[in-house]
């Protein structure tokens, strides 16, 4: 049996990938390392009676394109806005995000009125970023040093709607691309929280501090999705992160499509310069006209590729690709909910992330202590309680927690990662919860930690870097993940990449999957039906 | 024994009450028979009361009060503050007498209008700016270099317009003498142990006045009025019927007629004076303010976008709808539209690329999808561009007043 | 008797300021220099610290002048040479294992491994190209990003043809290192720690990055592209010490006819019917001509010789948004002796950053307005070159000490003492004994550069020469023409295209475009 492709993966993107090739008509198989589906976007039960999000927690940024295109919804997939958020400060009071614009700004003019006012001209001005660079997301990155007529259209594209922009708009675009975020908001705002609580999507992922160039649009790669239409919002999938997961691989079966997990790939078969299968760690051969790999470009080629078969700088700028982990994960099975001694009872904000950073400073901080080869001391910590919303994922009156955590690196001081790291660095989690909702440490009933040790072990993400790369300039559009194999193609004729190591990159978007399968279908001749452009912005 | 003093509510808790009640909430509540609410700047405000078409009449025929507390109000002081004002806005700051109101805009760098408004001159060197939108930051940055002290007071004024052929009448019967009050001119008198101005002003196109007072005396000056104005049939008015009579009157909306320019997410939505017809209100003269190198070019090179009165055939209202030269060319765009009960018209406000507005205007037309009984009825109305106000009555300026 | 009536006034004598002067006046206009001190050359200019002791001001090496500058105000005539052209380099390690690199950027290095030795050769290859195309950028008039706009679309057509040039795969790696960060480059390619430390502090020297920020191996390239008397990536003394280039300079504009006046400090531009007609002196003297030219910090040129009310609230705010940080320190030391630096040559530049890590740590407390425990600096005797400097037998230490706050939260004076005693620790790490030597210690911080020499925030380039800072966008967004809002007021200081340094180029690209732009 030869498969007209063998996707190497089954994470979100494999699937996204798998299922729109499916069909168009293909004969796909999905081959999973582990007993079950989901890379990075799964729902586990690792407490009896309690969902995880363990890895990844939250959604906007899954196209609403591929929703529709795969018939999610009808796969079981819900997605579930906020209701709030928060951010706790050092004095006992809290900034809240209220999802009322009014609400919003009376909760902002209690930390500083001029901020207060200020909010909706930034929100303004973010939004027009994200106006700009939404059509990009399902596009093939244009080759700058190529003359192919495609290469030098999408040029043309991308210079027409550039030009679209006034003179202004088109400084404060660049401005925005390459400035820091703490120097972005400066422009902005005063009040260290305001500061604090906008920053916290420039660095989710991220191995930058917030004063380092190049966050702001890491702000944006964050900011640019949306939940039915409203532009930046976030929000849980009902039942977990798994359950993206799980509609796509409902909706790849309905379609045809084969998944088959516990088998780990061992070596991708190439035969005079091409893909023609892979060998499973159990020695099976799976044969396909072509293979597309989920995993990261560094596992893709370092790991289950021959280096030989690669041209030499290939392989260097491979193995210079920057993927270094920057966050952990504590997955927390709660008896009760916290109560936070800021926030009054009953106020919606628990419905959304939560935070402990109330400045700029510390969050910089948190990430020299990264840069240093340690995890944070006062770590930063994106947390939220699904279950506040989602009564599906604990039993009634218990919850579950997600804490995601930076900085932790791939390494502590050089040396892997050890039992006790992972235990202390929990303890600073943990610590700094308690200290914001005494008692909370006597309510929780199991905690999953995971460190990017455990990120790479099970989820195979290189380094535990959940975007497959880092979201620098020199790693993103044609230039992800290496200049000159920037449209999902790789030196190996019939090898494919999917994941989010290529354009536009990382968090649940599904985009590098099906843009990978549209350059497949490309390289097929065959149309792209079913598959929906980009939703503007109108 | 000591009075309890009430208990204050947690500051943190505003989030129960996104919309907050205005300080005439507990009258325009009882008077609210509909119960027909409508959000406006972070309040709730009434939209119609009883009867849209009693309330219009009433600002036309009688005496009606309109709850203004939701605008926002800047108050600016300083040595500077003068200077400060000419800076910012279009017109000249300067030559506005103590005691005197004008309506003006401002705009940002590119000669786009931020907002429109009235300044008040309370004193030598003390203004206040009541605007439709939230402009902090851009009323601090303007400040630097300046000697003034620029402070939010939206909360601590309430307001309420009196508007209508008997408004004078009224605030006589009240004990308030207005008789050599011109229009946009001030005047204060003292009442229920505070103070109240009163300003010659309004949004209706006919003589009115609006009221200013501190929110501890707002109730009383409430029921002031209405005593005072029931034979002359005074009624509250809602925000529809307001809208009817500024459509009539011409007056434009921040938000409804144009897009301020820090608010446009896009780029072409932002209109400069030119485009606005509000040009006659910038004083080149007067120095250097914000915008008017752009505003120069601009008058050198053209505008492209004109705002008109158009009069459209027949009785049905266009709202929204787009405008058409030669029936084919989309060449603008209807902000606020009405049959007018007052000039038996069929007027509208819009925005028409140039040179429609003037050179090629006799060829226009207005597409109408009129909903009637579930569907809708398609109509191509012809328009003509025509002055505005539609509707300037000389009683608007007599001064003193006449009693109706 | 009257004073004679210029057509041109241009504020501030440093060399940005002399060069547009002499370019202007070339073009047939008359030019009066207003400089407010004692004599003209700014930041350029040497000044005894101590008694015997001349400190050689803020610069204490040329890495660039720019060529036409070189050229057209013919500085050799008056007076310039210098004592090397490509001075070495000595990365200091404490234990005496040094590194010297030689040549244009580090041609030779003494002390690498043969494959270490290979990696930068190739490495140093093409950050040589890469430089070598962006190097026309600094001797034009920057484009706008608009139509109608005045763009030398020659220039720009020959530049851009130059980096496609590059071919296939270095056309790439421009693309993909253009923002990228320093210490990733360097880590990619080499291993040997004080190469990249002696790299990333030259990446970082009067910037508010450390290696590690995007953005910063652009900084590298921007001092590679530097050029003096024709040597690529120049590291240039001066003889007779750096005041000689701003004397030349000075000598040379007068020989072309151009007057300078000194001790007059402007205290503001006099504005009539919306255009500079001239400035006002702090005595109160009125001087008037059709234009006026500053070639002084633009912040302080609108905020205060200008003032907000000649301008629009948008545009104030784009220059109080300008980020003018300075992250560098100025150190003098009066040395009784030679110190010595475990053998290193002293008529070398001595670069004290052990590794591209240590360089990163300096910046760190920067971050937020503390002193590091350990700065890094760039060290040069100018005694050790020639005579002159310091008494005989003596020596005249200059230190560029990275990194120091601008705003430290401990105060200015508790810091600058923090910053003088981790300097002269440091020192002594590196030249046990040298901390004996000392007669006589001066240090500038960032605040001190600022009051001495007018440097809003102490940042050399009058603006941090960031990427969001470059280009169109320097000094501010849409203003990045040497134009300025106000008719025939004109800016051609540092803080505009392409940034400081004592090269002139900012200046005479600013009296290009303005002999353009009024087409005489």
């Amino acid at each position: 049996m030869i498969y007209d492709a063998v996707i190497v993966g089954a994470g979100h993107n494999g699937l996204v990938a798998a299922s729109y090739l499916a069909r168009a008509g293909l004969k796909v198989v999905v081959v999973e390392k582990n007993d079950w589906i989901g890379g990075a976007a799964v729902s586990r039960e690792l407490y009896p009676g309690f969902t995880y999000s363990n890895c990844s927690y939250v959604s906007s940024l899954f196209r609403p394109e591929i929703m529709r295109d795969l018939e999610l919804p009808r796969h079981g997939l819900q997605i579930l806005p906020y209701e709030g958020g928060a951010l706790f400060t050092e004095g006992g009071d809290y900034l809240g995000m209220f999802r009322n614009h009014d609400a919003n700004r009376r909760e902002i003019e209690r930390h500083s009125p001029r901020d207060a006012e200020a909010y909706d001209r930034y929100a303004r001005d973010v939004l027009r970023h994200c106006r700009f660079i939404r059509p990009m997301l399902l596009r093939t990155a244009a080759d700058p040093a190529s003359f192919r007529p495609r290469d030098i259209a999408e040029l043309a594209w991308l210079g027409k709607q550039m030009f679209g922009l006034s003179e202004m708009a088109m400084y404060d675009m660049i401005r925005f691309w390459t400035m820091s975020i703490a120097d972005y908001l400066d422009e902005y705002f005063e009040n260290p929280a305001v500061k604090a609580y906008q920053a916290v999507a420039s660095i989710i992922g991220t191995a930058l501090g917030p004063m380092s160039p190049g966050t702001a649009y890491v702000l944006l790669h964050h900011a640019m999705g949306d939940v039915d239409g409203n532009v930046g919002a976030w929000g849980f999938a009902r039942g977990g992160m798994g359950s993206i997961t799980k509609a796509l691989a409902a909706s790849l079966k309905a379609a045809g499509g084969e998944i088959r997990t516990g088998s780990g790939v061992e070596r991708i078969l190439v035969s005079n310069g091409r893909a023609t299968g892979v060998v499973l760690e159990n020695g099976d051969e799976v044969s396909g006209r072509r293979v597309v790999s989920n995993m990261d470009v560094k596992r893709t080629f370092l790991k289950h590729v021959d280096e030989d078969e690669l041209p030499a700088s290939f392989v260097k700028r491979v193995k210079n690709f920057k993927i270094r982990g920057s966050s952990g994960k504590l997955n927390i099975a709660l008896d009760r909910a916290p109560r936070f001694t800021a926030l009054p009872e009953g106020a919606p904000n628990m419905k959304g992330d939560l935070h402990f950073t109330d400045s700029i400073e510390k969050m910089e901080r948190a990430y020299d202590d990264w840069k240093a080869g340690h995890f944070s001391r006062d770590p930063f910590q994106d947390m939220m309680i699904p279950t506040m919303i989602d009564p599906t994922m604990a039993p009634p009156g218990k919850h579950f927690m997600s804490c995601f955590i930076q900085y932790a690196p791939p390494k502590i001081e050089g040396q892997d990662w050890t039992d006790a790291d992972r235990d202390a660095f929990a303890k600073a989690c943990l610590d700094q919860i308690e200290a914001h909702a005494p008692g909370f440490k006597d309510s929780i009933l199991h905690v999953e930690v995971r460190t990017p040790r455990e990120l790479e072990r099970e989820v195979g993400l290189t380094e535990g870097n959940i975007f497959q790369g880092e979201l620098t300039f020199d790693q993103l559009l044609f230039n992800r993940p290496v200049p000159g194999y920037a449209q999902y193609r790789s030196p190996i004729r019939d090898l494919w990449i999917c994941g989010s190591s290529t354009h536009p990159g990382g968090g649940v978007m599904g985009a590098p999957g099906r843009n990978a399968a549209a350059e497949i279908l490309r390289d097929v001749k065959m149309p792209k039906k079913d598959m929906s452009d980009a939703y503007a912005v109108l | 024994m000591k009075a309890e003093k009430p208990m204050q509510p947690d500051p943190r808790q505003h989030y129960l009450t996104p919309l907050r009640q205005t300080t005439f909430h507990p009258r325009t509540a009882a008077a609210n028979r509909l119960n027909s609410w409508g959000p406006w700047g972070g309040y709730t405000t009434v939209l119609e009361y009883d009867d849209l078409a009693m309330e219009h009449s009433a600002i036309r025929n009688a005496a009606t009060v309109y709850d203004l507390c939701p605008m926002v109000k800047y108050r600016v002081r300083g040595p500077e503050a003068a200077a400060y004002l000419n800076r910012l806005t279009v017109r000249n700051a300067a030559k506005l007498p103590v005691g005197a109101v004008h309506y003006t805009i401002w705009c940002d760098d590119a000669g786009h209008i931020i907002d429109d408004g009235t300044l008040f001159r309370l004193g030598e060197a003390d203004f206040r700016i009541c605007c439709q939108e939230r402009h902090l930051p851009w009323l601090l940055d303007s400040a630097f270099g300046f000697e003034v002290s620029v402070a939010e007071e939206t909360e601590e004024i309430a307001a309420l317009s009196l508007q209508g052929p008997c408004s004078f009448a009224v605030l006589k019967a009240a004990g308030f003498d207005v008789a050599a009050l011109k229009p946009f001119r001030m005047a204060t008198f003292g009442f229920d142990g505070g103070e109240l101005m009163i300003s010659r002003t309004g949004f209706t196109g006919d003589l009115g006045y609006e009221l200013w007072i501190a929110p501890d005396h707002a109730l009383a000056l409430w029921d002031c009025l209405f005593e005072a104005g029931a034979p002359w049939g005074l009624r509250p008015i809602g925000t529809q019927a307001l809208d009817l009579a500024r459509t009539e009157a011409g007056f434009i909306i921040t938000n409804l007629d144009f897009v301020p320019a820090h608010q446009a997410v896009r780029e072409d939505r932002v209109r400069s004076p030119f485009e606005m017809s509000l040009d006659w209100m910038i004083d080149w003269n007067k120095g250097h303010f914000t915008g008017r190198r752009a505003l120069l070019a601009e008058r050198e090179r053209g505008s492209r976008w004109a705002f008109v009165g158009l009069d459209i055939d027949g009785n049905v209202s266009a709202e929204h709808a787009i405008v058409y030269h030669d029936r084919k060319r989309e060449v603008g765009q209807i902000t606020a539209a009405c049959w007018s009960p007052t000039l038996k018209r069929n007027i509208a406000l819009a925005h028409l690329e140039r040179p429609y507005h003037a050179g090629k205007s006799d060829n226009l037309w207005v597409e109408v999808y009129a909903m009637r009984e579930l569907q809708y009825v398609k109509l191509m109305l012809r328009a003509k561009v025509c002055d505005r106000p539609f509707f300037n009555p000389d009683r608007r300026r007599a001064t003193p007043p006449g009693p109706f | 008797m009257p004073m004679p009536s210029f057509d041109a006034i241009v504020i501030g004598g440093g060399t940005n300021g002399l060069a547009c002067a002499a370019r202007l006046q070339k073009s047939g206009r008359r030019v009066l220099v207003l400089e407010s001190g004692a004599e003209p050359g700014g930041a350029a200019l040497g000044r005894e610290f101590a008694p015997g002791y001349r400190a050689p001001g803020l610069a204490h090496l040329v890495t660039t002048i720019d060529a036409r500058v070189e050229r057209e105000m013919d500085l050799g005539r008056h007076g310039l040479s210098y004592a090397g052209l490509s001075l070495p380099s000595t990365l200091v390690a404490p234990d005496g294992d040094h590194l010297l690199l030689e040549g244009e950027a580090g041609e030779r290095v003494a002390g690498l491994s043969e494959a270490e030795r290979l990696a930068w050769s190739e490495l140093r290859g093409q950050l040589m190209r890469f430089a070598g195309v962006l190097a026309p950028f600094k001797e034009m008039t920057p484009p706008r990003i608009a139509a109608g706009a005045g763009n030398e679309y020659m220039k720009l057509g020959k530049l851009g043809f130059g980096i496609r040039r590059l071919g296939k795969d270095d056309f790439r790696e421009f693309l993909r290192m253009l923002l990228i960060n320093v210490y990733d480059v360097l880590n990619d390619d080499l291993t040997d720690p004080r190469l990249k430390g002696i790299l990333a502090h030259d990446a970082v020297l009067g910037t508010w990055l450390g290696p590690r920020s995007p953005n910063s191996l652009i900084h590298l390239l921007n001092r590679l592209a530097g050029q003096v008397a024709g040597r690529r990536a120049a590291v240039a003394l001066p003889k007779g010490g750096m005041g000689a280039v701003a004397s030349a300079m000075a000598k040379a504009a007068e020989a072309q006819g151009v007057t300078i006046r000194t001790g007059a400090r402007v205290a503001a531009i006099l504005v009539e019917d919306d255009r500079a007609v001239g400035v006002t002196l702090a005595d109160g003297e009125e001087l008037r001509a059709k234009t006026v030219v500053s070639a002084i910090n633009p912040k302080t040129t609108f905020l205060s010789l200008v003032g907000p009310r000649h301008l629009d609230t948008g545009f104030v705010n784009r220059v109080r948004a300008m980020k003018s940080r300075g992250g560098a320190a100025k150190l003098h030391l009066a040395l009784k002796g030679a110190p010595d630096f475990r053998g290193a040559d002293l008529r070398t530049r001595l670069v004290l950053a052990p590794s591209e890590t240590a360089v990163e740590l300096s910046f760190n407390a920067v971050k937020y307005g503390e002193v590091p425990e350990r700065p890094v600096m760039e060290v040069i005797l100018p005694s050790a070159h020639e005579g002159g400097h310091a008494p005989d037998g003596h020596h005249i230490l200059s230190a560029i000490v990275q990194f120091a706050p601008h705003a430290p939260k401990a105060g200015p004076d508790v810091a600058r003492q923090e910053m003088l005693a981790r300097s002269l620790a440091v020192l002594e790490d590196h030249a046990p004994g040298l901390r004996a030597l000392v007669e006589h210690a001066e240090l500038l911080m960032p605040y001190d550069i600022e009051a001495r020499y007018g440097m809003v925030g102490g940042n050399w380039h009058h603006g941090e020469l960031s990427v969001e800072q470059m280009l169109f966008l320097r000094p501010f967004a849409g203003t990045s023409q040497y134009a300025t809002p106000l008719s025939d007021l004109w800016l051609a200081g540092a803080g505009c295209h392409p940034g400081g340094g004592i090269s002139g180029a900012a200046g005479w690209n600013a009296a290009e475009r303005i002999i353009r732009g009024t087409g005489r």
